[in-house]
Order: C-alpha cells, then structure tokens, then sequence
C-alpha cells in the first residue's frame, strides 16, 4: 500500500447542473435513512443505499466522478420506493432528486442494447398505451397457455408469471352514479385498466356506494410515472399536460385514482411542470384534487364490523411503497381494512419494505426484484396471513407471483377495492360526505345500475 | 464492475478478499469507495483503499488475517452514523463494515437476554422484544439506523440513559475478532449466568472506538418495559428557566427516565419539520419522561408540574395518548436532522457539564454564536448535562468552516474548564483527539495505550483516533479539501 494514496478531486469538463442545489445539500449525511432502503437491506452497500446514492448524484454534478457504469449501476438499482423520503428528518426530496439523476443519465449514458430496448421499446412504448399493451400480452398469454413457459429463459420466466392468471379488462361508462351530487373524476389508468377490469369496477362500485357521481372521461393519457421514473421527463411532462386538460373540461371536485404508483405522480404534476410558466399553476391545481381510493373512502365512517367467526381469514395489509412513502398514507387502508378484518387482523414484519415490484423494476432489474420478492413473501409467511391486501397494480401481481413460485396457494393477494366490496363490511354515511340519495338508517346506498358495467 | 480501482492495493490481494466474502462484497472501485470516505462527521474525509462486506464472524476473521499477514490498517464500521470522524480512513486501509451481519440470532425471554450480530440495527431489537413486554435501553437518537456493534464502539447512550445506563450496562458480553485475526469471547456468553469465570473483560473494548479488534457478535440484556408512562412537556420562556427546572427535578429526589431540553432555535426548526405543536416563540421546551408503576406516577408528575411551574414555566403539557408521546419522541430524536432546513451543515459537539454548570454553560455557547457570527442551536440530555451544540456552517464557505473548527475548540475547552469532559456518547474519534492532552494527565494515556496494545499491538485497527499525536488526513494530503 502507497504510504500517500491521493484522493483524486475534479474529473472531466464543467459538470452540467441537474440537481437543485439547496435540494440535494439538504442532505446532512446523517445516515437515518440507511436501514429504510430495501435495496441496502439487502447488498449492505451503501453505494445502493440513499445516502450513497445521494453522494453519488452529488459528485457527479460536482464534476468529482465521471459519469460511468459504476455510479449508474448503483442509480439503476434504486427502486424508487422513496421508503427514505419517510425515514429522512431533513426532509430530503429522494424521488425529485432521482428523477433529475435518471433524466441526466438518460440523455448523456449509453446502455447496452437490451437495456435500451427494455427502457425504450417495452417501458416507453408500450405499457403506456393500453391498446398496444392488450396486443403486447396476447402472445405472452399464448406462451403460458400452453405451458411453453417453462423453457423459456429464467428472465422471460420472470416476467410472464407477472402476468395475472385472468386479465379482465372492461369498458367504463363515461359516468358512474349520475345522481350522486358529488362529482369526481376517475383515472382509469393504462396497466390498470388492461389488467385489472375487475377492480376497476369494485372501486367505481364502492365510490358510488359513497355517494359520488364519477366521471370517467376517455381521452385521459396515462399517468407518466413510467417516464418520470425511468428519467424520460420531457414524456411525462407531455402526458400531464394532456391530463390537466381533460380533467379541468371534465369539471370535477376530485380525482380518485386506485393505483398508488399513478396516485403518488398525478400528485406530483405541480413539481414537474414547476418550470413551465403556462402550465405551473394548472398542474398545482390538479395536483391539489388527486385522492387515492382509501383516502375519500376512510373519510365515510365505516359501520362497526359485525365480530369475524373464529375461522374467518387472517388478513394482513402491505403498503405500496408510492402510497406509505410518496404520499405517506398509512392509517386510511389500515381503518378500512382494519373495520372489516376485525379482530382477524394482523400487522406483518416490514409492511412497508419495497416488494421489488416498483413500476418497471422487475424487467429491469431482475434479480433484486426477486430477491425482494422472496423478503416480501418471508415475512408474509410470517404473519401467518391468508389475504394480503394491498392498493397497487405492481405490488399486487408482484406479490401474487411471489406466492405462486414459494407454492403458498393458501394466501390470497387482493387490491384494496376488491377486498372491500368481497367483504360484508357495511357503511355508513357520514352527515357531512353524505348524498341526499343516502339513507342515514340502512347507511347502504346501492350502486346505480350503470356502475355494473358489462 | 468496470470502476478504476484506488491505487495503492496489490490486485492479488483484492482477489484474496473476494475468495473470501464474495465478488460483489468487495468494493475497490474509486467511483464506489466515495461514499465510504467519512461517516455522519464530514468535515474530515478520505478514502479507504477497499471496503469488504462480511457475512460471518468466519469470513471477518479471515479478512482480518490478510490484513495481519499484510500489516494493513482495519477500520471497523457499522452504519457510518458516527458524530466524530471514529469511521475515518485516515490513511486509507481495509473497511470491514459489518452492514451484512445484521441477524438477530436469538432471543432468550425467561433470562431476558438476545444474541444479535453486529450489524443488527438497535431499534429491531426492541421492536422484536416488545411482543414479550421487554425492550434494549440503550436508545440513542440515531437507533432506527445505527447498529449495535457500533453502539458498542462509541458506547452509546440516548435520551433514556439517564435512569437506565448507556451501552455497557446493557452488553453482557460479544464475540470480538482481534486484529491478528483470532476469535475471542469478552463477557457472560450465552450459555453462561450473569457471572464470568476469570477475569471480566466485558467492559474492556466498550466504547474504544474499534481500536481492539472487531465486534461481531452481541449479547444483549433485556428489560423489562416499564408498566406505565408519563412524560411531560414544560415551556419556558428562557434557557435559564429551564435549566434551573432541571436542577430542581433532580434535587427533589425524582429520578425521570429522561429529561430533555431544546433551546429555541432547534425547537423552531423541530416545529417546522415535524409539526408537533411546540411553541415558536418559548426560550426552551423541556421533556420529561417518568415511567415505572402506574400508581406512583400520578403523583411524580404532579411534581414536576409544581417544579416547572415554580420556575416560570409558561405551560407544562402532557402527553395524552401513547401516539402523542411516540410523536413527541420522534420529533426529539429526529432533530439533528431537522438541522438540515437550517443549514447545509453542521458540527455537533457533545460536551458535558456538571449539571450546576449547564446554565454558564449555555451563556458561554450563545456569546460564542454572537462573536463569530454562527448560528448554534442547542438540543441536549439536560438531565445528565451532556449538551449538543450544533454549531451550522456551510462547507462551500471557507472562512464558515473555520470559524466553526474554531467555535468547537472553545466550546470544548470551557466544557473541561468548567469540570466537565468533551465527549458524553459521541466518542473522540478524529475530531476530538487533541483533547484528550487537555483532559487527562500523560499517565492516564499512557496506560490507555497500554490497555490497547494488549489487543492491537501494532496498532493497526482503526489507527489514528483517540489518542493525541496521532496522524490525521492532513498529515497525509496536504492540500486535501476540508470539503469536497
Ligand atoms: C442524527 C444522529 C443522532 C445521534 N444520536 C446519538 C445519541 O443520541 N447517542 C449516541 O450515543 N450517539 C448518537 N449518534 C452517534 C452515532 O449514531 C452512535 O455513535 C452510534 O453508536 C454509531 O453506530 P454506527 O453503527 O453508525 O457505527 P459507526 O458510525 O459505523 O462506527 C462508530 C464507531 O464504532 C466502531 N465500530 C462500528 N462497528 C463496529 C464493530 N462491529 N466492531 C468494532 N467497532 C465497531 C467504528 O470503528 C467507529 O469507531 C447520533 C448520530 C446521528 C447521525
Ligand atoms: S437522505 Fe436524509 S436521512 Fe439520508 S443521509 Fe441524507 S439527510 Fe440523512
Ligand atoms: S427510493 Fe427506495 S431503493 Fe431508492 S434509495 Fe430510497 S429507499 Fe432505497
């Protein structure tokens, strides 16, 4: 060993500025966060966890590291749970940071080919658009219907057992409970609603139980999380725009959205667009009505449940990371899930911990996602759960696969939606939410016939 | 991984490390070693020369042999949560962090102990316990994060040590990995009752800052939880106030599980981070928490009530639901990091003064903030005298930066002037060493060295901290930035 070794300072030309820089000094390199991160959890490295990967953005822009495989390996793996954004006292803004660090390594880092065509042909291209998406799953559908699966490659292995055993997918109706004298709006999504017909409706049921007339305008674009994510801002930006219009026409007191990854980023429309004089103001305003299902349901007072039978399912309830961290909703899900479960009821180890499904992780980042999804299903396992109810599309197939591949066919993964409606759990109306179609007596207002859509 | 290794390691010997703990638990990449080149202190920084990730107690005493047989220097490291520069690489060497070792082994209920590895972050102790009504007192304000092998390092305390103890008297005993790469056993082990045979060397390597070897494996001690809690909130309208409060408390016979103050700058910023209901505009807060049987409780409060009272407190609050009291605690323990709204930067100092001395104490830090135009809120464990000034400063800002080294050393000297010693939990490290001199005499040093050349004859685990004279980063880069 040198008796002097140097620390080496600049490298390269002037760095370019992509990161705000009162945001990322904000980070006092405290470490606090360290133990929230599923991925430092799991490697013990701090370069994959958010204090690292926070160093790393730093030297970067700093100009003290040169952009290479190194940094964005670690950058890469980062699932963007924003679990630190949580656990951080210094109230570092992780997601924004990340998204500026992605969009800077997008435009200035070349990938090998099959990354680039994972990130730009599958993510960007396809999962947005839920015709193509439809047309994308049918030969993926072909291969496991007839049991082709199984000599497929373990990464293709991986992401068809994604693929939920019956997607459904249904028409909406343009409005939903005409006579509810609340109007709000529903995003209809793009995995959503190719996959996951079914819930779509249960949602739009227990909305109209609630009393709200919701519209669901069919010109919405997908949300843009994919984008945002995968650092393709400009994309997202362009999706939000179309979503602000639709939503501001469609003349709505609220946005509910079931899915907590699009929740978190329709939520964040006001910080993407915060660049663009035009739109700023607009976005703020969109953000300020978005709702996540649980969110306005919990705000109706639910019926004290009737005691559960002795034998009635073990329920537990894992928080989707864009709903516990992006929008720090914990204790609505629970209420509710709670009020129905009763006494059957349990809390799992690291309900919070990333399932390794975030958005697009898995095609990705294959290995970590399941190593994840393996910790997830542990400590499912653990709690002795028969139905793990959750409120994302991803946490829902990723944790559905992870039973399938453990063989843990006695445990049931649900969406919140389907959870609820499936359950004899009653409402009832609160005086200042309610409709005056509600009946304080029974508290049930039944769906309108339209709700039932074929 | 394509990352241009620091010079200065022979390759073969990186392949050596690797045969032992894996490929990806080596990390010798310039680019990847950056983040591993200070701790939660970064005013000091400099890179090891490669970071290895253990995943047994086996694999850490083979890492360490290479090193004997190379004469490298080891650095033991846990969270890297570290206050005082006790995780800098000063001259480079081998990084061992225990961050992969973090099973909590077993839990003994009847005999109310655990066996957990080093890298067990301290707040999963509790958290798997407290289904058996027992808990780990040791709870410093960082413990969501930091482990319990650095706990030991530092010899941690927190808000609760003031009735329950710090670190050592809650380690029963741990498995310790010289630095020659043997395997030994310090303490009651976990077959064994409270007693040792021989000789108790238990308490020899607490708090030494891994300079006797590395820790791999704790035995911990369980408590009890207490029945019942009442823990209480005074607003005062000055720092004074307050701590004559705490005087009071004391002299008055009650011994509160903790007894917190928070000056007015901090409980602003606390208040704007996590919205819990603190005045703006109080001098100081207090927080005092008693707990033990719920009958003799009530009137322990009552109290403390007259006590602040008695002192001009303007409110004496208390919390009403165990949610309140979780969220008082959380904003208390969070409030280092509230700092950052404040300032990019900051140094906390950890003095200690004899509790009749805090409010001298106090009046010295603030005539320092007014003379060199830093700003120094305070948040400390009033109730043992232990402070934490934390002086802000931006570290883009050269004469900042001094001013605060500067700021630092007086705040310290006053500590010792006034009886009282520089460090209460966050250890020397770097940061402090030169303190030392000032504090104990050349024979009390003498025989510390002493005691570490019975573990680290070469002194070769984690080198230059603690004792004066020893070498810092500067020694080696001369032109080393303070900050990058
Ligand atoms: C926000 C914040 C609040 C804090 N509050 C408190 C507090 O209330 N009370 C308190 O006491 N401290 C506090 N600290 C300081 C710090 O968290 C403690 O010193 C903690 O014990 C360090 O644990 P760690 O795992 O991060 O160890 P590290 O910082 O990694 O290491 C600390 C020291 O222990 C040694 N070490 C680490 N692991 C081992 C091992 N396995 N074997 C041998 N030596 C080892 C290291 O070499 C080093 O000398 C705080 C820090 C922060 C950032
Ligand atoms: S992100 Fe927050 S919690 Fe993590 S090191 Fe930075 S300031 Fe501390
Ligand atoms: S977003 Fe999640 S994975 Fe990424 S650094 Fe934060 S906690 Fe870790």
């Amino acid at each position: 060993m040198s008796a002097s070794p140097s620390n080496e300072s600049a490298v390269g030309p002037a760095p370019e500025r992509f990161l705000d820089e009162r945001k990322s000094m904000s980070c006092i390199h405290c470490g606090l966060c360290l133990s929230s991160c599923p991925t430092y959890l799991e490697t013990g490295n701090e370069n994959d966890s958010p204090r690292g990967r926070i160093y790393l953005m730093r030297a970067l822009q700093e100009g003290r590291l040169e952009l290479g495989a190194a940094p964005v390996r670690h950058i890469d793996l980062c699932l963007g749970c924003r679990a630190c954004e949580a656990a951080c006292p210094s109230g570092v803004p992780y997601g924004e940071l990340l998204e500026h660090a992605r969009d800077h390594i997008e435009k200035h880092h070349s990938r090998p080919w099959f990354q680039r065509f994972l990130r730009r042909v599958a993510i960007e291209r396809i999962f947005p658009y839920p015709q193509r998406m439809r047309w994308a799953l049918l030969p993926a559908r072909l291969v496991k219907a007839l049991g082709m699966d199984a000599v497929c490659p373990a990464w293709i292995r991986d992401a068809l057992a994604l693929i939920p055993e019956s997607p459904s997918s249904i028409p909406i109706p343009a409005v939903v409970n005409p006579e509810g004298t609340r109007r709000v709006g529903f995003i209809s999504g793009c995995v959503m609603s190719v996959m996951f017909g079914e819930t779509h409706r249960n949602s739009l049921e227990l909305l109209a139980r609630a009393g709200f007339q919701v519209a669901t305008p069919s010109d919405q674009v997908c949300c843009g999380a994919l984008h945002a994510h995968s650092g393709r801002l400009d994309q997202a930006r362009a999706f939000a725009r179309r979503n602000i219009e639709v939503f501001e026409k469609a003349g709505v007191e609220m946005i509910v959205i079931n899915a907590a990854g699009c929740g978190s980023t329709l939520k964040e429309y006001g910080q993407l667009l915060a660049e663009d004089p035009m739109w700023r103001d607009r976005a703020t305003a969109f953000s300020s009505k978005v709702r996540d299902l649980s969110e306005i349901l919990a705000e109706r007072e639910w019926a004290t449940p009737t005691p559960c039978a002795s034998d009635a399912p073990i329920v537990t309830f894992h928080d989707a990371c864009h709903l516990a961290h992006a929008q720090r909703i914990t204790q609505p899900p629970r209420k509710m899930v709670k009020a129905a479960a009763g006494e059957r009821y349990v809390e799992m180890p690291e309900s919070d911990v990333c399932c390794g499904s975030a958005g697009s992780y898995n095609l990705t980042e294959p290995e970590m996602a399941a190593r994840l999804r393996k910790r997830k299903i542990e400590n499912i396992l653990k709690s002795g759960a028969q139905i793990v109810v959750t409120s994302n599309p991803g946490c829902l197939l990723q944790i559905q696969a992870g039973l399938r591949a453990e063989g843990a066919d006695h445990v049931r993964a649900l969406h919140i939606a389907d959870f609820l409606v499936s359950d004899r759990a009653g409402w009832r109306a609160n005086a200042s939410t309610a409709t005056a179609g509600d009946s304080p007596d029974t508290g049930v207002k039944r769906a309108s016939g339209e709700s039932r859509a074929r | 991984m394509p990352s241009t290794p620091r010079p200065g390691l022979d390759p073969a010997l990186l392949d050596e490390f690797r045969r032992i703990v894996g490929d990806a638990y080596v990390i010798a990449g310039r680019q990847e070693l950056l983040v591993y080149e200070c701790g939660a202190y970064t005013l000091e920084r400099n890179l090891p020369h490669v970071v290895v990730l253990p995943a047994s107690t086996e694999e850490v005493a083979a890492v360490a042999r290479v090193c004997a047989r190379e004469g490298l220097p080891i650095i033991p490291r846990g969270a890297g949560t570290s206050l005082s520069g006790t995780v800098l690489a000063v001259e480079g060497g081998v990084m061992i962090a225990l961050t992969r070792m973090t099973r909590l082994v077993s839990i003994d209920v009847r005999n109310r102990r655990a066996l957990v590895e080093a890298g067990c972050v301290n707040a999963w102790v509790t958290q798997a316990v407290k289904g058996h009504g027992l808990l780990y007192a040791p709870d410093p304000s960082s413990q969501t994060a930091c482990t319990i092998g650095g706990n030991v390092g530092t010899n941690s305390g927190g808000p609760h040590t003031l009735k329950y103890g710090v670190t050592t008297h809650h380690v029963l005993g741990y498995e310790l990995v010289l630095p020659s790469g043997e395997v030994t056993w310090l303490g009651t082990t976990w077959e064994g009752g409270e007693d040792v045979d021989g000789l108790d060397l238990r308490g020899a390597a607490i708090g030494t800052e891994g300079m006797f070897g590395i820790v791999t494996r704790v035995l911990v001690r369980l408590i009890r939880a207490p029945q019942a809690y009442k823990t209480l909130l005074g607003v005062f309208e000055t720092v004074e106030d307050a701590s004559q409060a705490v005087s009071d408390i004391i002299r008055a016979g009650i011994v509160p599980a903790a007894l917190e103050m928070m000056d007015q700058l901090i409980t602003q910023a606390v208040e704007q981070a996590y919205k819990f209901g603190f005045p703006m505009d109080a001098g100081a807060v207090l927080i005092v928490e008693l707990d033990g049987l719920a009958p003799g409780l009530e009137r322990q409060a009552q109290s403390v009530t007259e006590i602040c009272r008695r002192r001009r407190a303007r409110e004496v609050r208390l919390a009403q639901t165990e949610q309140q009291r979780a969220e008082l605690w959380k904003s208390r323990k969070r409030a280092f990091g509230a700092i950052g709204r404040l300032s990019p930067n900051f140094i906390t100092q950890d003095g200690v003064v004899p509790r009749s001395k805090l409010t001298e104490m106090m009046r010295f830090i603030e005539e320092c903030s007014r003379r060199h135009g830093l700003r120094i809120p305070n948040v400390f464990h009033a109730g043992d005298g232990n402070l934490h000034p934390l002086v802000l400063y931006d570290e883009r800002d050269p004469e900042q930066v001094r001013k605060a080294l500067l700021i630092s050393d007086e705040i310290l000297t006053q500590c010792i002037a006034l009886g009282g010693s520089v460090t209460g939990e966050h250890g020397i490290g770097t940061e402090k060493m030169d303190f030392m001199a000032k504090q104990f005499s050349k024979d009390d040093l003498e025989a510390m060295k002493q005691l570490r050349a019975v573990f680290d004859p070469q002194t070769r685990c984690n080198p230059h901290k603690m004792f004066p004279g020893s070498k810092k980063c500067g020694d080696f880069h001369p032109k080393k930035q303070a900050a990058a």
